[in-house]
């Protein structure tokens, strides 16, 4: 039965993963475990962020703004009272929020929901109409959210930000909660949500026609993302300890859009691969930054040369695979492929 | 009488494109909507499905009142229907375009999805067997993982229609079935309409151009011309009309 076979490719595959964190965490230095956690926050962004843009088909320019409120959320309720204390700086805090305090995963459930509601709040307006209002929204959202943590010190501590946030965040979080964003969307991608997500991609009209209520598979599909995009913000707030509003701009949301470009809009496997190669990547090209000996000659340091090479290899993925990486092929897809050609 | 259209009028701007049709569909016909271009066949067929309000009249389905309803919600009263220009979902193989329409017949929430609770996988169980069923009445299960925009014309029509089926129709309109068809392909199509009416308890409202055609398998036929009823009755009279040859075929007498 290909369900089962599929089954076992998956479930190999979180194996390996829960094996690969095991290992990393007690072999690995701390520099590389570093990149792995954020390897595996931007999984659970990129993943989330894919089945809104790329399984729903509805362009949004959304994460810098929920990140961030997940971020906030998880450090206000994470730095202890005492340390809020002589924290602000600007103004003095309102009481309730140097009262605020919960345990980890309090703080992350909490982070994922407050981004949840607002998504919901924002899909009665935006998804009653069509077109690419979804971008606009999502964009100038964005910038409210950064807005509002400048302008409200009382709360957010202004543009100093929040420090001295407990160092949660490991591996085994990160890459825990990785895993479970990543089966969670796959579920919901293969099954009735999932196909009225991309029925509404690949033909809104027919999608209707077919009795499928659009509103409800676009909002589904944007409050998952928000979920997660939260958690995920909550999650780095803990790794980073200490957020600022200039962490949370609309780069932020770049780098996720060309992980999920890169990597195949719309495929999970596709987003997974996307996040190690621009996370991982851009880490590891560091060294063209330094000094060179070629044949004995030195180059002089050229700061910067690893993002002129970054874009290049973009540019070049991107001619050579319009679709992507992956195009919308799984992981599954790919050993039914090599199963067909050893025929 | 399971459809009726009743004085309908449809302004768009300043341009009437249906005036006053009013118009009964009897259970397990087939009924035909004929007439030159820009008679307002799809937008009947529009206002039918709920893409467009009326401007005045009324659209009664099983003793109800449906205009004004959100489409979707008219699918799932028991009307489907095809599309002019085939519009499969063109990244999901043919099997998921069937089960797109079991997808409101499908009883699992959200989150029963996410666990992969056992209601869910009973009742992607159930779907999935029904869909084969259909798929296999068009003889098509052979083709259920291939790609829907893969296969020649004749079969996408046969899934676009399958899938129509799926959403557990009463009344399905079919918007020129026949439309880029050859001649062998039309017949087969003909008898595959006539067939699933019997096995599917259909009553079809169709738009054809294709006269032979209509003529085989229509019960009735109403002709439109500029938005108004010129006929209405047998396909055979329809094409020995006066009105009806003027109006594909343009006035010869002048007086």
């Amino acid at each position: 039965m290909t369900v089962k076979k599929d089954q076992w490719i998956n479930l190999s595959f979180v194996f390996g993963v829960i094996g690969f964190i095991g290992i990393a965490n007690s072999f690995f230095d701390e520099y590389t475990i570093r990149i792995l956690n954020n390897i595996a926050i931007f999984t659970i962004l990129a993943v989330s962020y894919n089945l809104i843009n790329g399984v729903t088909g509805q362009f949004s320019l959304e994460p810098n703004g929920f990140v961030a409120i997940g971020a906030y959320v998880t450090a206000l309720l994470l730095v202890s009272p005492e340390a809020k204390q002589y924290q602000y700086a600007i103004v003095d805090p309102y009481p309730f929020v140097l009262s605020l305090h919960a345990n980890f995963v309090v703080a992350l459930v909490l982070s994922g929901f407050f981004a949840t509601c607002l998504a919901l709040v924002l899909s009665f307006p935006v998804f009653r109409v069509r077109g690419d209002y979804l971008a606009i929204v999502t964009l100038g959202f964005g910038f409210i959210i950064k807005i509002f943590a400048i302008n409200y010190p009382e709360v957010t501590n202004g543009s100093l930000g929040l420090n001295d946030i407990p160092e949660f965040s490991n591996l085994y979080w990160t890459g825990g909660i990785a895993i479970i964003a990543v089966i969670t969307v796959l579920n919901i991608v293969n099954s009735k949500f999932g196909r009225a997500m991309k029925a509404v991609r690949d033909d809104e009209d027919a999608a209707i026609a077919m009795g499928v209520n659009t509103f409800k598979a676009k909002t589904f599909a944007f409050c998952t993302s928000a979920f997660f995009e939260g958690v995920g913000g909550g999650l780095l707030a803990a790794l980073l300890t200490s957020i600022s509003p200039d962490l949370f701009d609309f780069f932020f949301t770049f780098q996720l859009l060309i992980i999920i470009v890169l990597g195949g809009l719309g495929s999970t496997t596709g987003a997974i691969v996307g996040t190690i190669l621009v996370m991982g990547g851009s880490e590891w090209m560091r060294f063209l930054d330094e000094p060179m000996k070629f044949f004995g000659y030195t180059t002089p340091a050229m700061p910067g040369l690893r993002m002129v090479v970054f874009s290049l290899i973009l540019i070049f993925i991107m001619l050579f695979a319009r679709e992507g990486i992956m195009g919308k092929k799984e992981l599954k897809d790919l050993f039914k492929g090599r199963k067909r050609s050893a025929k | 009488m399971i459809l009726h259209v009743n004085n309908v009028t449809k302004n768009f701007g300043g341009v009437t494109a249906i005036k006053e049709t009013s118009f009964s569909v009897e259970r397990k016909e087939i009924f035909g909507l004929i007439g030159p271009n820009g008679a307002g066949k799809t937008t009947m067929f529009n206002i039918i499905t709920g893409n467009y309000e009326p401007s005045s009249g009324e659209v009664i389905f099983r003793n109800e009142m449906i205009h004004g309803l959100k489409p979707h919600l008219i699918v799932r009263r028991g009307i489907a229907r095809t599309f002019q220009n085939i519009r499969l979902f063109s990244s999901m193989s043919v099997l998921d375009n069937v089960l797109i329409g079991f997808d409101f017949q499908a009883r699992y929430s959200f989150f029963e999805a996410i666990s992969r609770f056992p209601r869910f996988i009973g009742e992607e169980k159930r779907i999935k067997k029904r869909a084969f069923e259909i798929l296999d009445y068009f003889g098509m299960s052979a083709f259920a993982h291939a790609k829907a925009v893969d296969l020649s014309y004749g079969q996408q029509r046969k899934v676009e229609i399958a899938r129509a089926l799926a959403t557990n129709p009463e009344l399905l309109l079919l918007d020129e079935p026949a439309a880029g068809m050859n001649p062998s392909e039309t017949e087969e199509l003909g008898n595959i309409i006539k067939k699933a009416r019997e096995d599917f308890d259909l009553t079809v409202l169709l738009i054809e151009h294709d006269m032979k055609f209509v003529n085989q398998l229509c019960d009735k036929v109403l002709v439109l011309d500029y938005g108004k009823t010129i006929f209405e009755g047998k396909p055979s009279d329809a094409i020995q009309d006066s009105e009806v040859i003027s109006a594909y075929l343009g006035d010869f007498h002048h007086d």
